[in-house]
């Protein structure tokens, strides 16, 4: 098979251990932060960067899972939890390999981890999906008329 | 190809352009620079599959570049044969070059990649040879990747980079930034090959087509980098508003089987509204910085109009013709006004449009374009007149030699009443 050169996007999420029980105030150092702006900034330098977001504590989330189309609303703390989400960057490359070598050059401290996964491009659909999500409009807009 | 093959490969697409550049400072010539730093790949695929991939791999790669450099400007001095000065001359740069590897400055290496650019989209150069030049010294391309993207041979494209570097060589092009009038000069060159690049991704139409397709996205990046290194250059963020815009309808432009959909037909839902809003953000820098007026910007401003129009009949086709009135200005072209005429069709009427387009009939450079013929269609079938409507239809078949535009013509040919 050919060796194709495709764009594509990948989400790195940043796994945090201990974030769980952080205050909801709790912040990072100056230097870390600078080291991070450094990061960012080479990302977004080479044209990659497509988007980067840092979440809050989880002490100030809260989960909402459902049962047989019932929704219940946990808030924190979770026992069961030792390790949150901490944030993420979208970005935009030509390889799965691309994307880990800027996992691994992200200024990360011993209990954080980065997690690499690629996003869904319309083209990675199956027919069946696309189909559904050319109808998702026209459910929302019956929804909309109903309400 | 094995992991550590791929790892390679993605560190050079990473770290290649910043690479060259540093060399490149103390060559002065990106022909021998790129070479260099090719040959420090090459060091690094005999060597890192077995002794690892070093622990900061860009590094690894200047300082073997570095190596070579040196050996290299040594071995030069030992032809020319000289003493004394030379010695010193070579001191000092291999003083030069140990700033370049070393210091790693981010400004300095900012600076060096625009020099970079600048040079290998210089005006000595024939278009095509900036064009192949830039995919692979400010892209990282690979000959083959290039030619793929193209449909040329290998070894033509190889040709064609091989004379641009013989060409900046010959005409002592320097490596610098331009500054004062040449730089707004130059600036125009180097975007006018990174629009070139992009619409030879975004005309790509089929499936096969892909590795074209790609040079959409290696243009936009290449104009998010240019942001950031230029970041009071107007145009810079015009062209990038642009592009980011029309690539933002990348995944509605085509139909399952690979057939063009027209803007009006599209399903805006597949828009990426989230690239629509870094397109609409870089339009905003441009006319935040005076820019709003110029080529790329109007351009731009158009295609945000359809991008913020939520179905076709929202669009603000008043809008669109006020722009389409100061492009013209500006850059007066038989293209733009064809599509002015469009745009006073959807604002005023097709009577309105019909007109607009009957000026143009007389214009030398669509006397057989196509479009010309199909948009009056287009007039006449929304006036009712059927019969004239078919006739420009059968003229714009007989114009165009593309499958897919005729497969569009003949169903609208079909689908046109035979009486008025």
């Amino acid at each position: 098979m050919m060796n194709k050169m495709m764009w594509m996007r990948f989400m790195m999420v940043v796994i945090r251990t201990g974030f769980e029980t952080a205050a909801a105030d709790a912040a990072h150092g100056a230097e870390a932060v600078a080291r991070m702006m450094e990061y960012n900034k080479s990302l977004q330098k080479a044209g990659e960067l497509l988007g980067l977001d840092e979440l809050f504590p989880p002490s100030t989330g809260a989960r909402v899972s459902n049962a047989d189309g019932t929704a219940t609303v946990t808030d924190r703390p979770f026992a069961e939890a030792k390790e949150a989400i901490g944030g993420c960057w979208i970005i935009q490359v030509r390889s799965r390999e691309e994307a880990l070598e800027w996992a691994r050059r992200a200024p990360m401290d011993n209990n954080e981890i980065i997690e690499v996964r690629q996003i869904y491009e319309r083209a990675d659909f199956s027919i069946v999906v696309q189909k559904a999500a050319e109808g998702f409009e026209d459910h929302s807009n019956a929804a909309a008329a109903k309400a | 190809m094995s992991d550590t093959h791929k790892a390679i490969e993605a560190v050079w697409k990473i770290e290649s352009t910043r690479l060259i550049a540093g060399i490149a400072r103390v060559t002065r010539d990106i022909g021998i620079a790129e070479e260099l730093a090719q040959d420090a790949l090459v060091a690094a695929l005999e060597r890192w599959p077995e002794e690892g991939i070093p622990e900061k791999p860009a590094a690894w790669l200047m300082t073997a570049a570095k190596r070579r450099a040196i050996d290299s400007l040594r071995r030069g001095r030992m032809l020319e044969q000289r003493h004394g000065e030379i010695a010193r001359e070579l001191e000092f740069q291999q003083q030069r070059l140990g700033e370049a590897m070393d210091q790693a400055l981010d400004q300095v290496i900012d600076d060096d990649v625009l020099r970079l650019i600048f040079t290998a989209c210089h005006p000595v150069l024939a278009v095509e040879g900036r064009v192949a030049l830039t995919l692979r010294v400010a892209c990282g391309l690979t000959t083959a990747e290039i030619a793929r993207s193209f449909l040329v041979p290998e070894k033509t494209l190889g040709q064609r980079i091989f004379r641009a570097k013989k060409t900046l060589a010959e005409a002592h092009v320097p490596f610098e930034t331009p500054r004062g009038d040449d730089l707004r000069r130059r600036v125009e060159s180097v975007l006018s090959v990174v629009y070139l690049v992009f619409n030879e991704g975004y005309t790509a139409t089929s499936g096969e087509e892909w590795m074209r397709a790609t040079l959409c996205v290696e243009a936009v990046r290449l104009g998010r980098r240019l942001a950031k290194l230029l970041p009071d250059e107007s145009e810079v963020h015009g062209l990038l508003a642009l592009m980011e815009l029309q690539a933002s309808r990348a995944a509605a432009r085509r139909g399952p089987t690979g057939e063009a959909v027209l803007l009006s037909e599209q399903d805006r839902s597949f828009w990426d509204h989230a690239q629509i809003q870094r397109g609409m953000a870089a339009l905003a820098r441009a006319q935040d910085l005076g820019g709003g007026a110029h080529t790329y910007a109007l351009q731009a401003a158009i295609a945000a109009c359809h991008a913020q129009a939520k179905a076709a009949a929202e669009t603000d086709w008043k809008q669109i013709v006020l722009l389409y009135d100061a492009l013209l200005q500006i850059s007066p072209s038989p293209i733009v006004a064809l599509n002015r005429a469009v745009a006073v069709g959807m604002a005023q009427g097709p009577g309105a449009g019909l007109h607009a387009l009957d000026a143009l009939a007389a214009e030398p450079a669509l006397t057989n374009y196509h479009l010309l013929p199909s948009v009056r269609a287009d007039l006449l079938t929304k006036l009712g007149r059927f019969a004239e409507a078919r006739e420009e239809l059968r003229r714009a078949l007989a114009m165009t030699e593309n499958r897919r535009e005729q497969d569009l013509l003949t169903a609208k040919l079909n689908q046109t009443p035979l009486n008025d």
